[in-house]
């Protein structure tokens, strides 16, 4: 099993890495297309912004490696701005496209709210979701999706508002919270994408 | 909904986790990666790892603390200590935290704030400000609590937010290491002040103390020696708050 991790230049994906290897799995991190084509599994992260994360993307080319292996329904995992990042754009970053793979916009908490949301939230998870199951999640984000896309299963949480927790189908995931930092319940949901897909 | 922080606090120097009264007197109070892995087993949400070595050798030491830390941790890291530019938060972040505490610097130089915000996004970018006063009127200190800079709390810790702050962690100079609980009207006046979420430390020590604090208006409260010395497990007072009635991860 190959995981790669997308190389985001930000520098904060150890805890990701850590994660990965205490399930055994062996994760590297990568700015290379053509890993992203060959690796097993590929973990977009995030944290940043919306609008450099994309131009880095797209002046690595990777931005064309990770749309075929969704349009392949190749296991591709998102996380936090990973997870916006494939959407069609964002209230972050006006006029920047995203990926597009995902038919939903990126929209900010409203400001009544504790803004960015730090801290552990319940995610409620949909009967049909295969591998986002309910428990307490690890988020750090002041933006979120607007909707579940349509033919994807989701899974929410609520800070003031019900806001987009995760959204899956087949091998791709995508989650707004953080799974390498949400304990014992996020380790969990890692192992059952690497166990599924 | 959003649930309250319980985040036990290791003050680290060379190596070790120390603890003192305002923030003097330190004395050593065990290894940071089995305190860490201990207070995780236990439900902590999050672990803060703050290095108050005075020397460039001791800042070595704490990138091997962070990286031998975040081995054994599968909840939020972060770290404070000396970091006084974007290359000491990469360093930092690189190593296995995932917030990045700044005090002093940012002081001296509020532009620090805005260039980490713009780098690691604002959610990584923990302002840590150390308020020396009671009543209702705060001076920020920095330097360990060592200089006074005229600043008053909250207008500090407004522009800090102006400038990217993306939370605010809250001392009390003089009630840190005393025991004698958190300073209530400084939560709340910064917790009402501001839109990041506020963790508040320095003088909590019962379950009583945690709680009031969380009444007044903190998203997280943080506190050092009531765990080290054993006297509560992080369970024991989560399940004390729960009682009470605070939303807390169980």
């Amino acid at each position: 099993m190959k995981v790669a991790i997308v190389n985001t230049g930000i520098g904060n994906t150890a805890s990701l890495l850590v994660a990965c290897a205490r399930l055994g799995v062996t994760a590297e991190l990568t700015e290379r297309p053509e890993t992203i084509r060959a690796a097993s599994f590929v973990i977009l992260p995030g944290v940043g912004a919306f609008g450099p994360g994309m131009a880095k993307l797209r002046e690595t080319g990777l931005d064309e490696a990770i749309v075929e292996r969704a349009a392949a329904d190749r296991p591709l995992l998102g996380i936090c701005l990973g997870l916006q990042l494939m959407a069609c754009e964002s209230a972050e970053a006006p006029g920047v496209p995203g990926l597009g793979l995902l038919e939903a916009v990126v929209v900010p908490f409203r400001a009544r709210v504790r803004v960015p949301q730090l801290g552990w939230n319940r995610v409620t998870s949909d009967p049909r979701a295969q591998l986002v199951v309910e428990g307490d999640a690890y988020f750090a984000n002041s933006y979120h999706l607007d909707q579940v896309p349509a033919g994807m299963t989701g899974a929410w949480s609520t800070h003031e508002i019900p806001f987009v927790a995760a959204i899956e189908r087949g091998a791709l995931l995508g989650c707004q919270f953080h799974p390498e930092l949400s304990g014992a319940w996020g380790a969990a949901l890692l192992q059952r994408w690497f166990d599924r897909c | 909904m959003l649930m309250r922080r319980v985040i036990p606090c290791l003050d680290t120097r060379d190596g070790r986790v120390v603890k003192g009264v305002r923030f003097r007197e330190l004395r050593d109070a065990g290894a940071p990666v089995e305190l860490a892995a201990r207070y995780a087993d236990q439900g902590a949400d999050e672990v803060v790892l703050l290095d108050v070595s005075a020397t460039p050798e001791g800042r070595g030491n704490a990138l091997a603390t962070v990286r031998a830390v975040r081995r054994v941790l599968s909840i939020p890291l972060t770290v404070g200590g000396g970091v006084r530019n974007v290359d000491d938060a990469e360093r930092l972040l690189s190593a296995g935290a995932d917030k990045v505490g700044v005090n002093s610097a940012a002081v001296e130089r509020p532009e620090l704030l805005t260039e980490l915000a713009e780098r690691f996004g604002r959610q990584c970018v923990t302002l840590a400000v150390d308020a020396l006063g009671g009543g209702s009127d705060w001076e920020v200190v920095t330097r360990s609590g060592t200089t006074r800079t005229g600043r008053r709390v909250l207008d500090w810790i407004r522009a800090g937010c102006a400038h990217g702050a993306g939370e605010i962690l809250l001392t009390s100079i003089d009630r840190d290491g005393t025991r004698a609980g958190y300073d209530l009207e400084l939560i709340a006046a910064v917790a009402d002040g501001v839109a990041v979420p506020v963790v508040a430390s320095g003088g909590g020590a019962t379950v009583a103390h945690l709680t009031a604090a969380l009444s007044a208006g903190a998203d997280a409260v943080l506190a050092a020696s009531m765990f080290h010395e054993g006297e509560f497990t992080v369970a024991d007072v989560k399940r004390e708050l729960a009682h009470a009635g605070v939303a807390v991860r169980r």
